[in-house]
């Protein structure tokens, strides 16, 4: 080898190494900082208790009980450690405890708050900060355009149009066999979830040439639905939709039963998914569909399940909590392929890569995710998704409900 | 039938309303303890009820036969640990109802905060009485018939238990004039601590009756303690017939509202009928302590 030529390879060896030795010695962390502003007191804590802690505390036992997360660039495994704030469901104190994360301790990512009006709420801070945003319980008609305005914001929970448009399309095939008529009655609960919904789903109703008998809203805290139940009742509908809240779906759907008010499509909102609901009315409300389902036969499903019971004593809900999982295996498989604590690379990877997750291959389509289950039902004591009916895993419906058992 | 459906839910809902008003009227208008905790009580008294119904698979009734002596206790042991120093420094006077309101505001926190320890933050129903009943071609929930009926009996025996017995006198006397009272040789501060804690006995247990319908969870005791205050203002503080009878208005207004109008509104007829009330009768629909 000529002796030049032999010097130059020398020193690009030796500063190569150099390199190697000095991303080894001065920055291999000692722990991936992980921050969560979630809901812990306040109207929203339920849902979080329900869906989004369990799973965060789920990844973060499981991904240290591994040793951490992978960092190749360091060619190690690196122990994930928590900072958490409770935003007491107000959005002003989500924003600041997310700044607080950011700025103060100076967290590698942040995950994401529960509900839509908070997501929305720190969206901006993650955005200006270049945090990657996995926004899971999070439903908006402006996903699209958010997307766009903040580069590093996924969201993972569709739109409600899309929930309305699938429910009242899969109607449509239901009414075109003659299981049922198109008679429709709606209610929903006057917040965001019920307002965004039955927006949606009025269109999709005029739009299918439907019927609707009955359309009207409730105020957050009602206590009593008997009212309501007796005259849509009396009206004799073939559908009844509910865009409802936990403590609303639990009690319209307890009152339905008293009042025998048994339609032959019966869907009720945030809730229906819940363990609670499962372990309140087992058998006695199958038949009943609301927004979510699970592929119950995957054996992926199954096992998370399985883990989720064994770690933390309660079974995930049946619509957001598998999403949420996925979320994180998404998160994890970006920062591991990226290899370092590179946020503007790992919300690349989120972007453009595909993902093995527990809802099977997962990739984004300019950043939303669109996979989901739009409509489920519960049969056997297990909510299944029924629609999109082309859907891997997706059951039948059973059309009509069959009747309360007391 | 129409008409009975609507009695029915009205009575039903205003019962409730009542029912979880009651403790707080005694609180507020006999021992002048304004109890921002009220709310959290009462979740303590559903969650007895959860955990009895759960784990030992106790009925409720059971529950309530245990919880209403337990809620008297608690409550007879806040009023002396708590709030007796500020009783002591105030005089009983004005200044009080501000401290107290400082002092249960930040014991609502330690209750809430205990509660979400122990049960999470998940929300809790389960299925207890929830049969229908059948009455007059129009049906109702046996659970919350159950719950209208304890408040109409709880409320009738207090009103008699203060209008018709010595005790009671004394416990009216220290509501109307509690600087009067020492003077006819009532102990005014142990008749106070009597009052407080019969208050959170019937706020324990309202918490288990409505627990046996009411999805609830470690952070809703605030709903509760919003309705109550409503309720007890409306019917004059201290005054049980008339908180009764104000929660049996607010639960008619808004079944009528939810079934003739529009659901939408029951939290607008609810205000509107508060509204009236404070400025037509501040002192209340009924005036202050039944003298």
């Amino acid at each position: 080898m000529d002796p030049n030529k032999r010097k130059a390879l020398c020193i690009a060896l030796g500063l190569a190494l150099a390199a190697v030795q000095a991303a080894q010695a001065d920055e291999a962390p000692k722990a991936v900082r992980i921050g969560w502003v979630v809901a812990k007191t306040g109207p929203d804590a339920p849902g979080a208790a329900t869906t989004t802690l369990p799973n965060y505390k789920l990844w973060v036992k499981e991904v240290n009980a591994q040793g951490g997360l992978l960092l190749k660039a360091y060619g190690r495994r690196v122990p994930v450690e928590v900072v958490e704030y409770d935003d007491r469901s107000s959005s002003e104190e989500a924003v600041r405890a997310t700044e607080r994360l950011i700025t103060q301790d100076q967290v590698d990512f942040i995950l994401p708050p529960w509900g839509t009006a908070i997501n929305l709420a720190v969206g901006p801070t993650l955005a200006k900060h270049g945090y990657p945003h996995l926004a899971v319980t999070s439903i908006t008609e402006r996903a699209p355009e958010l997307a766009k305005r903040w580069p590093n914001a996924f969201f993972f929970l569709g739109m409600g149009s899309q929930y309305g448009e699938a429910l009242v399309a899969f109607l449509e095939q239901a009414k075109k066999a003659g299981k049922i008529g198109e008679r429709i009655a709606m209610v929903s609960v006057a917040d965001g979830f019920g307002v965004d919904l039955s927006q949606a789903a009025r269109k999709a109703i005029e739009k299918h040439g439907f019927k609707l008998v009955y359309d009207k809203s409730y105020p957050v805290g009602t206590q009593d639905m008997t009212p309501l139940l007796n005259e849509v009742k009396g009206l004799n509908p073939d559908v009844f939709v509910a865009f409802s809240y936990p403590p609303d779906t639990l009690m319209i759907t307890d009152q339905s039963r008293v009042v025998g008010f048994n339609p032959k499509v019966f869907y009720a909102g945030v809730g229906t998914q819940f363990p609670i609901y499962k372990k309140k009315f087992g058998a006695s409300v199958d038949g009943v569909m609301g927004p979510g389902g699970v592929d119950f036969d995957s054996p992926a499903i199954q096992d998370y399940f399985k883990r989720h019971t064994a770690a933390l004593g309660q079974e995930p809900d049946r619509w957001a909590s598998s999403v949420t999982w996925a979320s994180l295996q998404v998160l994890q498989q970006a920062i591991e392929r990226v290899g370092k604590l590179d946020r503007a690379a790992v919300a690349q990877e989120i972007k453009s890569g595909s993902f093995d997750t527990v809802l099977g291959s997962l990739n984004l389509e300019n950043q939303l995710f669109r996979n989901l289950w739009w409509v489920g039902q519960w049969q056997n004591g297990e909510f299944y998704g029924v629609a999109p009916a082309d859907k891997k895993g997706a059951k039948a419906a059973v059309i009509p409900k069959p009747a309360w058992n007391h | 039938m129409l008409v009975v459906d609507v009695l029915l839910a009205g009575l039903t809902l205003g019962g409730l309303y009542a029912l979880t008003a009651l403790g707080l009227t005694l609180q507020y208008g006999v021992a002048r303890i304004m109890n921002l905790s009220y709310g959290e009580f009462l979740i303590a008294g559903a969650f007895g009820a959860f955990l009895a119904f759960d784990m030992l698979a106790l009925s409720p009734i059971i529950a309530l036969l245990i919880a209403v002596p337990l809620g008297f206790a608690l409550q007879w042991l806040v009023y002396q640990v708590l709030l007796m120093p500020l009783v002591r420094r105030s005089g009983a006077g004005p200044a009080l109802e501000v401290d107290s309101i400082l002092a249960t505001f930040g014991l609502l926190f330690v209750v809430q905060g205990l509660m979400l320890a122990a049960f999470g933050g998940n929300i809790v129903s389960y299925a207890y009485l929830s049969e229908p009943v059948h009455v007059l071609g129009s049906t109702v929930a046996a659970n919350r018939l159950l719950a209208f009926a304890f408040a109409l009996v709880i409320g009738l025996a207090l009103y008699l238990g203060l209008t018709r017995t010595r005790a009671g006198t004394a416990v009216r006397a220290v509501a109307v004039a509690p600087q009067f009272a020492p003077l006819v040789g009532i102990d005014v501060r142990a008749v106070s601590a009597f009052a407080f804690a019969l208050g959170g006995a019937l706020v324990t247990g309202g918490g288990v009756l409505v627990s046996m319908f009411l999805p609830f969870s470690a952070t809703a005791g605030v709903v509760f303690a919003m309705k109550a205050l409503i309720v007890v203002i409306m019917g004059g503080v201290g005054n049980l017939l008339g908180c009764l009878m104000a929660g049996l208005l607010l639960g008619f207004a808004e079944t009528l509202v939810a079934r003739f109008i529009d659901p939408g509104l029951t939290l607008a007829v609810n205000f509107a009928l508060f509204l009236l009330v404070l400025l037509m009768r501040p002192q209340g629909l009924f005036g202050r302590a039944a003298r």
